[in-house]
């Protein structure tokens, strides 16, 4: 299982591919001031949600590269006959992928606060919601990668299929930076994100198995 | 389960809707070595994915020993030197990715990243994995695609020296490869 997690991260490293979600995020986070106007206050106002709106299409990115690739080539095939179950396959590229993506993405969310004029406090609340959310954003990106491998020209079915699903996450993230956490936001995060993670391994694994046939 | 290394019995394989073959019984013993044959798409690399566990049986049985599977993709890393990705499989095997090499005669291209490798040198590679990997069973299909002569004769080799030591081979193959004293399954 470590081996599979440590062989994810390198196939996030070798390239950068794990800079491509990093740059977009920040790409989304700079044009947004660019958008409403320079207008300081507006932008601390909206500007945690503008960055959570960043972070889920961030999350977009990396979903052609987490299984196709590994299904192509015969890699999961080759993982299956070695007696792995496709549950635990999935499970440790879950974990890979989030190694990958939630921590660069929250030290990506300092620059990106920076060009929102956040103050210290809602910065906090962002870095906490990216901490408890990216693990859910990362499961929905394995979940949506696995069940669109080996269809041509998967990507815009891809976000149609996962946008939806990141809903729950963008309003309790969102509403964590607005409200702090008064109304229970944290723990709804953390629930939505809990759930994600907790099923996306089988949702994977029945995807990865049923494009065998 | 018996002392058989793969055993199927009146095995049906559907694909697509389309029933491949029915009924079908095969039972490979340690030292065995069984040709697949038949005509294009009547289901021999199914059979071979059938017997790896990638597939299941519409009707029927089939046990199998730990195996090892090659067949036309080659599931290693790209980008990687082809040591280093042999080396990948080897540490969940626990074989040795050099001996598979040296059997094969890729030694001297340990360094190379794998995407510069040409067909046959893939092959090879897909066998040296096979090697390193230290399964009783062996499941190639077309082992010998894009094999030179040299490449022909160390295969017949591997196989030869695996049976030696108890391993169980099923084999689908349209070139000769080089085995003796086999049997042969005649899909149809």
């Amino acid at each position: 299982m470590i081996t599979l997690i440590v062989r994810e991260l390198r196939l996030a490293w070798s390239g950068g591919a794990f800079l491509l979600p990093l740059l977009f995020f920040l790409l989304v986070a700079t044009l947004f001031p660019f958008a409403v106007g320079p207008d300081g206050p507006l932008l601390a106002r909206t500007g945690g949600g503008a960055l959570w709106m960043a972070a889920l299409l961030a999350a977009l990115l990396p979903i052609d590269r987490l299984v196709e690739p590994d299904r192509a080539a015969g890699v999961l095939d080759q993982l299956a006959v070695r007696g792995l179950s496709e549950e635990g396959i999935a499970f440790a590229k879950l974990a890979g992928h989030w190694l990958s993506f939630g921590p660069p993405l929250m030290l990506a969310a300092l620059p990106g606060a920076a060009l929102m004029k956040l103050p210290g406090d809602v910065l906090l609340r962002v870095e906490l919601g990216l901490l408890v959310g990216t693990p859910g954003l990362a499961a929905l990106t394995l979940g949506v990668a696995a069940l669109t491998a080996g269809l041509r020209r998967s990507g815009a079915l891809a976000g149609l299929l996962m946008l939806p699903l990141a809903v729950p996450l963008l309003i309790f993230g969102a509403g964590l930076v607005e409200r702090g956490d008064r109304d229970g936001a944290l723990q709804l995060l953390a629930a939505v994100s809990l759930l994600l993670v907790a099923g996306a391994p089988f949702v994977a694994g029945s995807a990865i198995r049923a494009a065998r046939d | 389960m018996s002392s058989h290394l793969l055993a199927m019995e009146k095995v049906t394989l559907d694909r697509g809707g389309r029933r491949l073959f029915e009924g079908l019984d095969l039972a490979l013993g340690a030292g065995d070595a069984v040709l697949v044959t038949g005509p294009n798409g009547v289901g021999k690399s199914s059979l071979l994915r059938l017997a790896a566990g990638l597939l299941t049986p519409a009707a029927g049985r089939v046990d199998r020993a730990p195996a090892a599977l090659v067949d036309e993709h080659l599931a290693l890393d790209e980008r990687l030197p082809l040591g280093r990705a042999l080396a990948f499989w080897a540490s969940l095997d626990g074989g040795d990715p050099a001996r598979g090499m040296a059997d094969m005669g890729l030694s001297h291209l340990a360094d190379v990243p794998v995407r510069m490798l040409s067909t046959g040198q893939r092959k090879r590679a897909a066998l040296a994995r096979l090697i390193a990997s230290d399964r009783p069973l062996w499941l190639l299909d077309e082992p010998a695609n894009g094999l030179d002569t040299d490449g022909l004769n160390r295969l017949a080799g591997i196989l030869a020296a695996a049976r030696r030591s108890g391993r169980a081979i099923l084999v689908a193959s349209h070139q000769p490869i080089g085995l003796d004293d086999h049997r042969t399954a005649a899909l149809a």
